[in-house]
């Protein structure tokens, strides 16, 4: 039997064929990296045939572009636009039904009991970071989102650590990546060189070491186990970008700040950060009926703060401007996020920054909030270490 | 009906707070123009307990849903009231249903005023038009605890002669030995006897002593803060004054993110503010 933690093993291609077909056979719907639209998008994976070999991405404010490596990797890339959101709290949600019945009617409540469980392949640490977040807005004291609960209960991670880092990449600064941190039921680490191409893989919870236990592994040489660990600390070097560790103070002393008129001169209001964010959680809801008007549906869609709606109450928006929307959302992500859970809402993914069309980076317009403040804390360039770190920590 | 689970014409109490409870309306009264008033019972036949100060999502077949605070009294089991303003499109199919129709109900929600903890204060009510509905069931329950209070004064305003919401009851409450009751308009014909003037006026004429009265405010964010300064200009400080404000209002449980007003939700946090709480950050604009 596999212990948890600690035991590391080695296995080649084939065998990650073979974790796929298993927890196939299993009843999972395994969810993992494919190639869509010319981006690294999640879907249903049924073999490795599906995951985006020899692709990387180049993402950079305001670009995504794929690049072909032809080095064989199947986790060579970074992210993609999506999270594991739309799999964990989907876009569009049925609440409930209600059909007119005699005077009046009645409501049929969604049962949806019947949706597969889920394996998520390919989960980076800024993303586990994310689902943690996740876990705290949805699993709060006095109400659970029991649709969330259920589909995350059932969810079964396989990480795998980042061996580099993207152009948008800021997890360093937020202590959350690329080390992977625990949380996962298995992790992996691709290591491709010029003879091998194999995953050394440990895990994280007695369903990941189950597994481990019915695949065909070997115990990996130390030097091998050497390269995996050298992984993270290669992309933690990598990154440049960097978020003001006091951003939230920053941002609650600046409500009033003039800067929010110059991001608001280039923020298009398109939503697309909130969007591609995976810990942007707003929704609102549809109510609709057929032809016939005697039923009636209702569905949650996410919802973006940059909409005019979204403040909307008698009498009109409450956030007419675009840079108390850009405020609203940003205040909220680093700053408000702390006080409503207890921990910030950003995980330094870096979507915001490739998918914003305008490319308003989050870290550059911190730092001109500090500067405008006048307290910029620490300086440019420099990383800030924190002993406290569950993102290095193993 | 794959993937629904059936259910009889009753529905039981539901577990999950998105999903509407059956009322049925038994009363629909007009007041005053674009304002009307439900009294609803469930459906279920079950209880349903509040606080002054919460409010409801009532729901409309078909149309949608819309956040309306309760304006009746917490100790009558009989019925749940709401006082609606028709103001959109769900408040306006709202304002045609009939007695018999049925409508959902989401709640109850939101923090409420607070009583048992401002006994032996001086309490003074500070609101206008529709404003007087989330202010109700807390009049109604002072009232029924009158003599945990010390003075009860009311200021009310309204535009003109023609839209004073629950005139007979401000009436019956001024002619109360124990009450004080200011109505204020800031129009009439000519002839009117009454005071013409702002609420604001109102409570700097209020017979009150600044240093034991706590008051409560209901107000358009527009017009809370003149009234803030009028009880502050009158020895009440923020930490005694309570106000209940306005967003979008979603889901009512802190999970859609509209109604959010600084770090908090309103519709968990809120309606009801203790204003010192919240005083830096009222007059950031579209916060």
């Amino acid at each position: 039997m596999t212990r948890i933690s600690g035991t590391k093993v080695v296995f080649g291609r084939p065998e990650l064929d073979r974790l796929i077909a298993l927890l196939r056979a299993d009843g999972y719907r395994v969810i993992g990296p494919c190639i869509a639209d010319g981006a690294v998008v999640y879907d249903e994976v049924t073999s490795t045939e599906d995951l985006p070999e020899g692709w990387r991405d180049d993402s950079q404010p305001g670009r995504y572009r794929l690049d072909a490596t032809g080095d064989g990797e199947l986790f060579g890339y970074g992210l993609g636009a999506q999270g594991w959101k739309r799999f964990l709290y989907p876009p569009r949600q049925m609440l409930f039904r209600a059909e007119k019945a005699g005077r009046g009617f009645r409501i049929q409540q969604r049962d949806d009991d019947g949706t597969p469980p889920l394996a998520f392949l390919g989960v980076r640490a800024c993303e586990l970071a994310a689902i943690g977040v996740f876990d705290r807005v949805f699993h709060q004291k006095g109400f659970e989102e029991p649709g969330y609960l259920r589909r995350r209960t059932d969810a079964l991670v396989i990480a795998v650590e980042c061996a580099r880092a993207a152009d948008s990449c800021f997890c360093v600064s937020m202590h959350t990546g690329p080390a992977l941190p625990a949380g996962y039921d298995l992790r992996l680490n691709e290591v491709v060189d010029g003879t091998r191409h194999v995953f050394v893989a440990e895990a994280g919870s007695e369903r990941g070491a189950a597994l481990l236990d019915r695949l065909s592994v070997d115990v990996p040489p130390p030097a091998l186990v050497a390269e995996a660990a050298g992984q993270a600390e290669a992309a933690s070097r990598q990154q440049r970008r960097r978020m003001d560790p006091d951003v939230a103070g920053i941002l609650a002393r600046s409500l009033e700040s003039n800067h929010w008129e110059e991001v608001a001169k280039r923020c298009l209001t398109c939503g697309n950060c909130t969007m591609v964010c995976p810990t942007c959680f707003c929704t609102t809801v549809e109510d609709v009926t057929d032809l016939s008007g005697n039923n009636a549906e209702r569905w949650r869609t996410w919802d973006s703060c940059f909409t005019i709606d979204y403040s909307h109450i008698a009498g009109g928006a409450l956030r007419q401007k675009a840079s108390s929307r850009y405020r609203q959302w940003m205040t909220h992500k680093l700053s408000t996020w702390h006080q409503q859970f207890g921990v910030s809402g950003c995980v330094g993914c870096g979507r915001c920054i490739t998918w914003c069309p305008v490319g308003i980076d989050i870290t550059e317009e911190a730092a001109a909030l500090a500067q405008a403040e006048g307290t910029s804390a620490a300086g440019q360039g420099h990383l800030a270490e924190s002993p406290g770190d569950a993102g290095q920590g193993r | 009906m794959d993937g629904f689970a059936q259910h009889d014409d009753l529905m039981p109490l539901p577990v999950d707070p998105m999903i509407p409870r059956l009322f049925r309306i038994v009363k629909v009264k007009k007041e005053v123009r674009g304002v009307f008033t439900w009294h609803l019972v469930p459906v279920d036949g079950g209880d349903f307990s509040y606080r002054p100060g919460q409010f409801n999502m009532l729901y409309a077949f078909g149309a949608g849903e819309v956040a309306i605070s309760i304006s009746g009294d917490c100790r009558d089991k009989d019925k749940i009231v709401h006082t609606i303003r028709m103001a959109g499109s769900v408040t306006k199919i709202m304002s045609q249903l009939p007695v018999g129709a049925t409508v959902g109900v989401r709640g109850p929600f939101g923090r409420p005023w607070p009583i048992e903890p401002l006994y032996g204060a001086d309490l003074l009510f500070v609101t206008g038009t529709i404003g007087l509905a989330p202010l109700r069931p807390l009049i109604y329950e002072v009232l029924h605890q009158r003599d945990k209070f010390g003075k009860v004064v009311i200021c009310y305003g309204s535009r003109g002669t023609e839209d004073i919401l629950f005139e007979d009851e401000l009436h019956q409450w001024r002619g109360r030995f124990d009450t004080n009751v200011h109505v204020t308009v800031h129009s009439a014909p000519s002839g009117y006897r009454g005071r013409v003037g702002s609420v604001a006026a109102a409570v700097r004429a209020a017979s009150i002593e600044g240093a034991n009265t706590q008051a409560f405010v209901c107000r358009s964010e527009t017009m809370t803060k003149p009234a803030v300064d009028a009880l502050r200009a009158r020895g009440i400080t923020s930490d005694r004054i309570w106000v209940t404000l306005e967003r979008n209002m979603k889901c009512g449980v802190g999970l859609c993110g509209h109604c959010q007003f600084g770090p908090t939700f309103m519709c968990k946090d809120g309606p009801v503010y203790r204003f010192d709480q919240i005083e830096h950050l009222f007059e950031i604009r579209e916060l």
